[in-house]
């Protein structure tokens, strides 16, 4: 209880203002949340020593000229051969279809959202392409599978029951909206002075969109484009389910190729020894994976900072 | 090419034609991926819907399609999501309230933390997965168990929840924690009894967002063993399976009834996404404070 | 404070201060034997190394109404959070002197500004009731601070004090967002009672109400005062007048080179001389509408 009859001339002691031990309880909690933090700290730890540690053993058996200038990737025959090339190659492949319909497609809707519609129709498009973000990528990878390689089948393209060009285009599909809601974010963030300034010249919308605004954001469309080109090339159950599991060097989209990713998972699934050769590349081949991711997403958190300082 | 003197007059054609035809352009950009989402769910469902019933809700897997469902998987999932919620949910909100209440961000570390959570939502699912092998499944021994599922898709998910989390707390006026700390309440008195409350139907949305995204993951169980056939029903320490895993070895079969159950699976697999998806919108508008 | 040779003959008539209440203020104060509270010593406060405060030194008395005025940027808001140790939730802050509350220097080593605001409490400028029911509103404190018995006596009697016992006693559950302004104000006036301070501080209390709750803040403050030391910061020097016993002029020193502007006080004393016959040019320029 405070001490509220003080008179003149009362001890100083009768106000007490030192901290009674409260102070450990406010650090144990504080520690507590701190360890919270760590959980996600430890989690990249763990991430890197589980693909370096045995990346680092396959390395000394595999030289690593050997797995990047390798054209052949067969480790589980005798003998085995460790050139990771195809596997480059196919998740090359599978990511350029996709940013053919991913990236155009993407900025497109961005423009359209940001440029054009009424805030009634952006109010009800936003929600749904975050609906189209939320469908599970095996859901993408049945369609491929069953709908889209039919369909191109019927159309004559003679694709292969397991083709990269519509595991690709379907992995497409499923990044237009990340394209979309990041390039969307930045062009918002372009000032509407720049485009009143445009529109009382007499320019007309087609010249305000892609002269002022896109130019403005470009940052932040560009690192939309990364962050959809680092998902295609780490996205896993389309490529397995629709584009084949063999590992070829090829740029014809209609044959099966095999990603990176879906050599991991093909491979993981399966009751490889552990320590065997066989084990090891799916980390050699996960840490490649990793790194590439990795730079693009690096580049992209920049390239979004970036636009943020330039109008926050 | 000369200013027209006419200032009221139309436009030129040319203009018009190539602002009809950008608009156009953009219209498909737009309409291609609902376009197709649409094709797709039509075409899950007609292919699917003959399957859907309670053999598919109730019986495991079976080479016979006939008998064949998704029982063990849909429980797995349950089970999977219900460990999930309980660890993600504490571990998200401490880190969240961390970064948020107590970090300096000065601080050099407090800064590498946020980067560091911002790239562990970037990096490929299946790299957890091999995460998850070489540590819980080999490493510590744990093996292809629920827990170990369960496990990896929180850490995949921490990232999302930290982030809704974040928000939720930021939203909350600074006017609120000085007149609490201004009655003299500690740091830890503001946060639990006035913060954390206030913050939490925008935690709760974030959770169920971030849980009805896990519940789709497929590749990081791929390889942290959920087996895919699995006819016992799923324990903590036990073998199991999950609803995508299920699906995902369905439309593996070349037999054409398993690609339809492969749509039946989906379609139930869609059913409980978007009733989560329904509930997490209707905490947001129900409880959501406009401040 | 004496008159000095080179003040003014007749001051400068202030438009809308009372003489009378003046007068009144003015034998009331002298009446009474002064007590100090507080003593201030040689303040400087700066935000990230820029100075905001310089070098005040005043007395606050007990069961006084001290006003702070001055223009705006004048740091009087930054040294009334001085008190109750609010400003040390700005991590750029840096406060430097002293501040003896009962002998003890509030920003002694020892010190834990928990302690001193629960003595010492605050009203803000923006009514900030809790996103809780009326109740949990003013019980926060008692149990925040482990007074669990007698709660609902705690709250009732804190609610009284603060005027609003009788608008709200048949609705404690409902939200506090369900008051008007006025009534928020008073809520969070009850909720710092229920502590049961010593002092309280008021940040420009009435700044955002409309002029009928601003009366009744006002007046409670006239009540209060038998019981509470208060010291308020207000920009309305017709507030100040009519409800301070002492007034503490702040004004602005500006750094023309480095474009810092820095918070000094200038005159204090008793509200009837600051206002009638201030001994600096400023004060007078200042409350005669001049400037400021």
């Amino acid at each position: 209880m405070a001490a509220t009859d003080l008179t003149a001339g009362a001890q100083p002691d009768t106000v007490r203002l030192r901290a009674e031990g409260r102070r450990w309880g406010e650090l144990a909690v504080k520690v507590a949340l701190g360890l919270c933090a760590l959980v996600s700290v430890a989690t990249t730890i763990g991430i890197i020593i589980a693909l370096v540690v045995p990346s680092v053993e396959f390395f000394r058996q595999v030289s690593i000229l050997d797995f990047f200038s390798g054209d052949r990737w067969a480790p589980l025959f005798e003998p085995p051969s460790f050139g990771v090339q195809p596997l480059l190659v196919g998740t090359l492949v599978v990511t350029f279809w996709a940013c053919v319909v991913a990236l155009p497609c993407g900025l497109g809707a961005a423009i359209y959202m940001s440029e054009y519609a009424r805030p009634r129709v952006r109010s009800i498009l936003k929600p749904a392409l975050e609906t189209l973000a939320g469908i599970p990528t095996v859901v993408f990878g049945f369609f491929a599978l069953t709908f889209f390689t039919p369909l191109l089948q019927d159309i004559g393209t003679g694709v292969n029951v397991f083709n990269v060009l519509s595991a690709g285009l379907v992995v497409g599909v499923m990044l237009i909206p990340v394209v979309a809601s990041v390039s969307e974010d930045a062009m918002s963030a372009v000032p509407q002075d720049l485009r009143d300034g445009a529109y009382g010249l007499g320019a007309t919308r087609l010249q305000v969109s892609t002269r002022i605004v896109v130019p403005a954001a470009i940052s932040g469309i560009i690192a939309s484009f990364v962050l959809a080109i680092s998902r295609a090339v780490g996205e896993t159950m389309i490529v397995l389910i629709a584009a084949g599991g063999i590992a070829q060097i090829t740029f014809d989209p209609r044959d099966q190729a095999q990603t990176m990713t879906a050599f991991v998972g093909a491979t993981g699934i399966g009751d490889v020894a552990t320590g065997s050769i066989e084990y090891k590349t799916i980390f050699a081949v996960g840490l490649t994976l990793f790194v590439i991711t990795f730079v693009m997403n690096m580049l992209s958190i920049r390239l979004v900072r970036k636009f943020r300082e330039v109008y926050e | 090419m000369s200013v027209s003197p006419n200032v009221l007059g139309s436009r030129s054609t040319g203009d018009r034609v190539r602002g009809t035809a950008f608009y156009i352009v953009l219209l498909v950009s737009v309409t291609i991926g609902f376009l197709l989402l649409g094709v797709l769910l039509v075409d899950v469902v007609r292919k699917g819907i003959g399957y859907v019933d309670f053999t598919l809700l109730n019986e495991p897997n079976s080479s016979d399609p006939q008998r064949a469902g998704a029982g063990p998987a849909i429980r797995g999932t349950i089970y999977m999501m219900v460990l999930l919620l309980v660890m993600v949910v504490p571990i998200g909100v401490g880190t969240a309230l961390y970064l948020e209440e107590y970090a300096n961000r000065e601080r050099w570390y407090n800064r590498l933390l946020e980067i560091n959570i911002q790239n562990l939502a970037a990096v490929p699912s299946i790299v957890y997965g091999i995460l998850g092998l070489a540590f819980l499944v080999r490493g510590i021994g744990l093996g292809r168990v629920l827990l170990a599922g369960a496990l990896i898709l929180t850490l995949l998910v921490l990232p999302t929840v930290i982030v809704a989390s974040r928000e939720a707390i930021r939203a909350v006026p600074d006017s609120i924690r000085q007149g609490a700390y201004a009655l003299g309440a500690t740091q830890w008195q503001v946060v639990w009894r006035q913060v954390l409350p206030a913050a939490i139907p925008g935690i709760a949305t974030g959770s169920i967002l971030a849980l009805a995204r896990a519940i789709g993951e497929t590749a990081p169980l791929l390889l942290v063993g959920a087996l895919t056939f699995v006819a016992v029903n799923p324990t903590i320490l036990g073998s199991f399976t999950a609803l995508p895993i299920q699906i995902y070895q369905w439309v593996g079969r070349p037999q054409e009834e398993f690609r339809l159950l492969a749509a039946a699976g989906i379609i139930v697999l869609l059913a409980i996404l978007l009733t989560m998806n329904a509930f997490a919108i209707w905490l947001r508008n129900r409880y959501q404070r406009r401040w | 404070m004496s008159d000095m040779e080179s003040a003014p003959a007749a001051p400068a008539k202030i438009p809308g201060m009372d003489e009378k209440l003046l007068e009144e203020r003015a034998r009331e104060t002298t009446s009474t034997k002064r007590e100090v509270l507080f003593d201030v010593d040689t303040l400087n406060v700066a935000y990230g190394g820029v100075p905001a405060l310089k070098d005040v030194s005043l007395e606050i008395y007990k069961n006084y109404v001290t006003a702070f005025i001055g223009p705006s940027g004048c740091g009087k808001s930054t040294f009334i959070r001085c008190f109750n140790r609010m400003n040390d939730l700005i991590p750029t802050a840096s406060v430097e002197g002293t501040i003896l509350y009962h002998g003890t220097d509030l920003y002694g080593n020892e010190v834990d500004p928990v302690e001193v605001r629960k003595r010492i409490g605050m009203v803000f400028q923006k009514p900030n009731p809790f996103p809780k029911s009326i109740y949990d509103n003013v019980a926060f404190g008692p149990r925040v601070l482990g007074w669990k018995k007698d709660l609902g006596d705690r709250v009732e009697r804190a609610l009284r004090h603060a005027a609003l016992w009788d608008e709200v006693k048949n609705r404690l559950k409902a939200s506090a967002y369900s008051l008007s302004g006025g009534q928020q104000q008073r809520l969070c006036i009850a909720r710092c009672l229920a502590v049961e301070p010593d002092v309280l501080l008021m940040d420009e209390p009435a700044s955002a109400l409309d002029p009928i709750s601003t009366t009744a803040i006002e007046d409670l403050m006239h009540d209060l005062k038998r019981e509470y030391t208060i010291v308020i910061v207000t920009h309305n020097m017709q507030q100040a007048a009519r409800v301070a016993d002492m007034t503490a002029f702040f004004s602005v020193e500006v750094d023309e080179e480095r474009d810092i502007r820095t918070g000094i006080l200038v005159e204090y004393d008793q509200t009837p001389t600051i206002f009638t016959n201030p001994t600096d040019k400023r004060t007078e320029d200042y409350v005669t509408g001049r400037f400021g």
